[in-house]
This record gives structure tokens, C-alpha cells and sequence, in this order.
């Protein structure tokens, strides 16, 4: 390994990386396509700077939104009244950063102090602090409309205007991309490894000559800084902000998605924020339940894998490398097989619930992958749960089998590291 | 730090301490939880250097003592002087910082960070580099080497990227006084090193502990007398929060109080004293 990338990672992952965002609107060309970009863009930066606290110092907040929204309100406050003049459009989003930063000096000082349950309860009421302080202050939240701008200001810098999308993506993914280096250039420093240790055993960080709390609030004030300019961009890209970006919703959202993504390795936010913008724009449009559905992966996650996607990817590739994967094939079929029945049948069900209960103005028929089913009938309601127990009957011993085979592979892989007394 | 010896030595900010005094001091030392007195007036005085042994029954207060003089509880009256300076009511991670470094009877370390990692953050700040994030760690060529070399010397450098949660427990007590000594620290508080060790475990033990220890003062709770009477230079003997005897292994086996308050007064049935009785014979 050279000293570069032990000091910022591989060159070629951070090529890839530039060129799949350069790339991904020539591909994707449509108006929603650019906006999802763009959206993604932003909240890898906001998952990214939420894991600096969750994943990397243990720190569980509920507030993380305060530090985005905020950022977001200075930002356009500034982009309205300096905007195209002294400040020029492409810096409105380090004006959010620096917002952000500044707010987190000031509530991580109250927050940082403690760790675990009252670190999190502490940052939950701070959250409805502010929420509520939005429809206090309307002459800097602007009430319930928020505070609009208009993005294309002063003269136009090289022909950029920044009135088209495609523009504003192109700064997005910029920001995006020196954001994400930047933050991964802070897990290899001093401070980002004593976050680690504050996070495994904050009481032995005390004996090694390190004040946990310091540690923890300067964590706090960085991913303040990196969680504004996530704010700000947003704040550029939609020209509008309202009270709901500082709500409870939208530090939920980093919240679940951040875990969902993989809390435990670096790039597991970045899954989870690119989850987070197809979950809320498409799945959104797909069905009516679809926070039924995020609340369901979620709750699975936690129980079943609770290093995310990243780790299950991990886990994986880790098998591929010692040639394990291939054995498992068969396993893996029938676990998908008797696991997508069972989803196909509970989707159904949900979905003649919500159907029942939102859509009956339509009349009793739902139409569900191409099936007619008719939620009026107690036949369908039988049989659809007849078969999701019968599915379930199923699933169980093949999940079985497939865990048993995995751990076998797993036990090999551990017993050939031990041996060896390193990797492979 | 350039040169690979055996010891680790550390820009210690101790240094500048007046030579031949007490490396660290107890005076009238009292801790009361609510109503209880757990430690009831000790006084202690440990020259630099020295090898100390506390002894005494379940309940003695010995962890008590650890807790008071490295900070982590405030005494509630009394004072403790690390190098003539008084540090009671300081925090840990200052106390640690003027050179006092301790373990942990139940195992205290970083689960999920490497063996290595877990070396490098106990000496991070002996060497400086304080709150940094503008310095990348790979660069950080005196932590790295000094990382290395603790590793060598506790024997874990063939499981240098082995996560500190998936070691053997005897392995994680060695990695528990690496974190301890890395800092470079003259005073050295070790709680109960051996305890949950089979026996040959601790015999490898106390002779990496001497190793790591030399030259340095050192404090040390234990219980296998064997240990002691092998270890120490000097034990202190701590029965219901009162020290009944500070003196060399030798007077204290004689010392008719320690026999009757610790050992019991059926001293020659005795398996601790049989125990004890071993190092003299072969000296």
C-alpha cells in the first residue's frame, strides 16, 4: 500500500467515483433524472457527515437536520442578499458550511458533553427547539411558506449561469466529490482515529491522555461544517427553504438511511443517501405505503444485518475472494426464491390494506403486478394470507439451510486467517 | 524515537521533577461513599523506581486507591503528589499527561480497532499530536515505529490487524498494559494484571511486565502471592481502607499485624504464605 492511498485511499476508487458523477446526467437525461442527481449528491454529503458521528464516534443523534436546515436557511438568506455581488453563486454552499459549523460550536457544546442515551435524548430536544423556534421567527425561517431565491445571480462566470439543472449538478457533484475526500481523509488522522477510541470506550480515552469530550465536540463541529454545505447546496438547488428541512423527518431520514447504508464502513452512507433519494422520489410515487416499506427494511436491517448493505457487500465479496461463493450458489437461489414469494405475498397484503383504507373511492379491485384483486371479497383476504403462511413455512428451514452453509464458510475463512495470523 | 531498544522512553513532561523525591505520594488520604469510608487516612510514600505491591483482602479498597490517585474518583479529603505536585481533583487524561499511566482490572481497551490501533492511540499523545485532523497517521512516523516496537515487546506483532475484541483474553491483558505503558509514563498503576490468567499465563506475565516496567515506578494490585513476594520491592498491606504495613516483602511475612489481619492467624497452615514462602527459599 503507498502512502498515498494509505492517506487518502486508492486513486482509482476516487477516478471512478469523479467519473461515474460526470458521466451520470449524460446518461439519465430527463429533468427528474438531473434533480435526483443532484438530490443524491447532497445527501451523500448529509450521510456522510451524519456517520461521522453515528458510525465513527458512537455519537446517536436525532438532530442532524438542525445542522443541514440551518445551513441551508444562512445560505440562502446570503444567496438573497449577496448573491452574484460579493459573494459569488458557486460559494453560497460553503456559506451554509460555515453556518453549520458555527451552530454546531454552539449546540455541540451543550450536546457533546455526554455520550450514549443522553447525548441522543439531548440532541432530541435540541431538534424540537429549533423546529418550533421556525414558527417562532418567521423573519429568518420565513413562516410557513420558508424563504425563496432566485440562484441566477450577477453576471454569468465562463458562460455558467447556474440556471440550468445540469449546472447546478455539476457544482453539486463537485462539492459532492471534494466533500467525500475530505471526510475520508479525516478517518486517517489523529482526531479521527481517537473518535474511533471514544467511541469503543470513551472511559479508557480519559487514561490515554485524551478528554473525550474535546474529542468529541471538535467531531461535532466538522460534521457540523460538512452537513452545511450539504444545506446550502440544497439550498441552491431548490431555491427554496423551508422549516421542514431543521424537522424531525429529515433527521430521522439520515438517520435510517445512514444505517440502512452501513454505518460501520465508510462508503455505507453514501448506498444509504443514493437509497434515501430513490426511496423518496420514486418509491414515493410507486405505492402509498412506502414509508410501511422503508419502516419494514429498517426494522430488518437492525435485526437481521446491522452493519447495512455495506457490511452484507463486505461480507460477500470477502466470500468471493476466498472462492466460498460458488458453493453457496445453490443456498443463495432458494433463500431468494422462497424470499421474494414471501415479500410478493406480504406486498400484496399491505398494499390491499392501504387500498382498503385510502383507495376505496376507486372501488374495490386493486390492481397488484398485473393481478386483479378484489379487497371486497374475504376469499382474497383468506388466500393471500393463506399463502403468505405457507410461504413463511417455507422460507424458514431454506433460511436455515442457507445460514448453516454460510457459517460453515465463514468458520473455514477463520480458521485459514488463524493459521495464517493475518490476512490473506 | 530513533533507536530500537529494549525500553520505551518518552519525552515524559514528569522530567523535569526533582530527583531522589517520592515519585508519588498519599497524604491523610480519605474517600467516603455516602456513609462508608472505603479509605480511611493512607499514607504512601513510593520512591522513583520502586516496585510496589498492594495487597490485601476482597473489599480492602486496593481499586479504590487506583481510582483516587489516577482520577478517576475525586478523594474526598488528603492528598495525592505525583512528582511533588498535587493532582487530586484533576482530571484523568491530566494526570495521565503528567505521567502516570494505569490499567484496568476488568479488560479496558478499544474493541474494534486493530491491535495496532489500539497501540497507536495510547501513544498519540505522549508524542504531540494532541487534536490534530491536518496530519495523516501513516505519516506519523515516531507513533508508527513506536506502535511496532510495544507490539513486539507484549508479542502480538503476527496479530498487528486483528480487531482488539477478537483476541484471546491472556492477549487482550497484554494489549491492556501495552496501551498502559505506551505513553511512555514513569509512574505505572497496574490493576490485578493476572487476574482470570492460568497459571503459566502468569508466569509469561510478570516476567513481561518486569520487562515493560524497567526503570519505571511501578504500583501494582495482585493477588497471587507468588506474584507479589516476586515482583515488588516493597508491599503495602490495605485491610478496611487503613494501610497496616508499607515495607519490604521480608518484614511484611514477618509483621505480626499483617499476619493476623490478612494471612489469618493459622499462618502456618496457610496456602497464601506457603505460596509466599517460595522466593525467599530460592534467594
Amino acid at each position: 500500500m503507498s502512502r498515498l492511498s494509505a492517506r487518502v485511499g486508492s486513486p482509482w476508487v476516487w477516478s471512478l467515483f469523479a467519473l461515474v458523477m460526470l458521466v451520470a446526467p449524460q446518461l439519465f437525461t430527463s429533468g427528474l433524472s438531473v434533480t435526483m442527481l443532484s438530490q443524491m449528491g447532497i445527501a451523500i454529503i448529509a450521510c456522510l457527515s451524519y456517520n461521522m458521528l453515528l458510525g465513527q464516534g458512537g455519537m446517536l443523534s436525532f438532530g442532524h437536520a438542525v445542522y443541514t436546515g440551518l445551513g441551508g436557511f444562512v445560505a440562502i438568506h446570503s444567496l438573497n442578499s449577496y448573491g452574484g455581488g460579493a459573494l459569488p453563486v458557486s460559494l453560497v454552499p460553503l456559506v451554509g458550511g460555515f453556518a453549520g459549523m458555527g451552530f454546531a460550536v454552539l449546540f455541540g457544546y451543550v450536546t457533546t458533553r455526554k455520550s450514549g442515551t443522553t447525548f441522543a435524548m439531548i440532541t432530541l430536544g435540541l431538534a424540537e427547539l429549533v423546529f418550533a423556534m421556525s414558527l417562532m421567527i418567521p423573519e429568518f425561517f420565513g413562516g410557513e411558506g420558508g424563504v425563496s431565491g432566485n440562484r441566477v445571480m450577477g453576471r454569468p462566470v465562463l458562460g455558467v449561469t447556474f440556471g440550468p439543472a445540469t449546472q447546478v449538478y455539476y457544482l453539486i457533484a463537485a462539492y459532492t466529490l471534494a466533500s467525500v475526500l475530505l471526510m475520508y481523509a479525516f478517518t486517517q488522522t489523529p482526531l479521527g482515529r481517537m473518535l474511533n477510541a471514544v467511541r469503543d470506550n470513551p472511559e479508557r480515552v480519559e487514561f490515554i491522555g485524551y478528554n473525550p469530550q474535546r474529542v468529541r465536540y471538535t467531531a461535532f463541529i466538522i460534521a457540523g461544517f460538512f452537513a452545511g454545505i450539504a444545506g446550502g447546496l440544497g439550498a441552491l438547488t431548490f431555491e427554496i427553504v423551508t422549516a421542514e428541512v431543521v424537522g424531525a423527518a429529515r433527521s430521522g431520514a439520515y438517520l435510517l438511511f445512514t444505517f440502512l447504508g452501513g454505518a460501520t464502513f465508510f462508503f455505507g452512507p453514501i448506498l444509504g443517501a443514493v437509497l434515501m433519494v430513490l426511496a423518496f422520489v420514486l418509491l414515493s410515487e410507486i405505492t402509498k405505503a412506502w414509508l410501511l416499506y422503508l419502516g419494514l427494511l429498517f426494522l430488518l436491517m437492525v435485526m437481521f444485518a446491522p452493519g447495512g448493505l455495506a457490511s452484507l457487500i463486505m461480507m460477500n465479496l470477502q466470500m468471493a475472494r476466498w472462492r466460498k461463493l460458488g458453493r453457496l450458489l445453490p443456498a443463495y437461489a432458494a433463500l431468494l426464491g422462497a424470499g421474494s414469494v414471501v415479500l410478493v405475498v406480504a406486498f400484496a397484503l399491505i398494499e390491499m390494506v392501504y387500498h382498503r383504507q385510502l383507495g376505496s373511492s376507486a372501488g374495490p379491485m386493486l390492481l397488484f403486478l398485473g393481478l386483479q384483486l378484489d379487497t371486497s371479497s374475504t376469499r382474497s383476504w383468506l388466500g393471500a394470507f393463506g399463502l403468505l403462511i405457507a410461504a413463511g413455512l417455507v422460507f424458514r428451514p431454506v433460511l436455515r439451510r442457507f445460514l448453516v452453509q454460510w457459517g460453515a464458510a465463514q468458520h473455514e475463512i477463520e480458521q485459514a486467517l488463524l493459521s495464517k495470523g493475518g490476512l490473506p | 524515537m530513533s533507536g530500537a531498544t529494549g525500553t520505551i522512553t518518552a519525552p515524559s513532561p514528569a522530567s523535569a521533577w526533582r530527583s531522589g523525591g517520592p515519585a508519588l505520594e498519599l497524604r491523610a488520604l480519605h474517600k467516603r461513599f455516602g456513609k462508608t469510608d472505603i479509605i480511611c487516612g493512607v499514607d504512601l510514600s513510593v520512591a522513583t523506581g520502586e516496585r510496589v505491591a498492594i495487597i490485601g483482602p476482597n473489599g480492602a479498597g486496593k481499586s479504590t486507591l487506583f481510582n483516587l490517585i489516577s482520577g478517576r474518583f475525586e478523594p474526598s479529603s488528603g492528598d495525592v503528589l505525583l512528582h511533588g505536585q498535587r493532582i487530586n481533583g484533576k482530571k484523568p487524561y491530566e494526570i495521565n499527561r503528567l505521567g502516570l499511566s494505569r490499567s484496568f482490572q476488568i479488560t479496558n481497551i478499544f474493541p474494534k480497532l486493530s491491535v495496532f490501533e489500539n497501540l497507536r492511540c495510547g501513544v498519540l499523545w505522549s508524542l504531540g499530536y494532541g487534536y490534530t485532523f491536518l496530519k495523516f497517521l501513516v505519516d506519523l512516523d515516531d507513533a508508527n515505529a513506536r506502535a511496532q516496537q510495544l507490539m513486539a515487546m507484549i508479542d502480538l506483532s503476527h496479530k498487528r490487524d486483528v480487531l482488539a475484541i477478537n483476541l484471546t483474553y491472556a492477549e487482550q491483558r497484554a494489549l491492556e498494559v501495552g496501551i498502559t505503558i505506551g505513553s511512555g509514563a514513569s509512574v505505572i498503576l497496574l490493576d490485578e494484571p493476572t487476574a482470570g490468567m492460568s497459571r503459566s499465563e502468569t508466569a509469561r506475565f510478570i516476567d513481561l511486565i518486569k520487562q515493560v516496567t524497567e526503570g519505571k515506578t511501578l504500583l501494582t494490585v495482585e493477588h497471587d502471592m507468588g506474584v507479589v513476594f516476586g515482583l515488588a520491592d516493597k508491599i503495602a498491606v490495605l485491610v478496611y481502607g487503613e494501610l497496616i504495613a508499607f515495607d519490604t516483602p521480608d518484614a511484611v511475612r514477618g509483621d505480626a499485624r499483617v499476619q493476623e489481619a490478612y494471612l489469618g492467624t493459622a499462618v502456618a497452615e496457610s496456602p497464601a504464605l506457603a505460596v509466599a514462602k517460595r522466593p525467599s527459599q530460592e534467594a
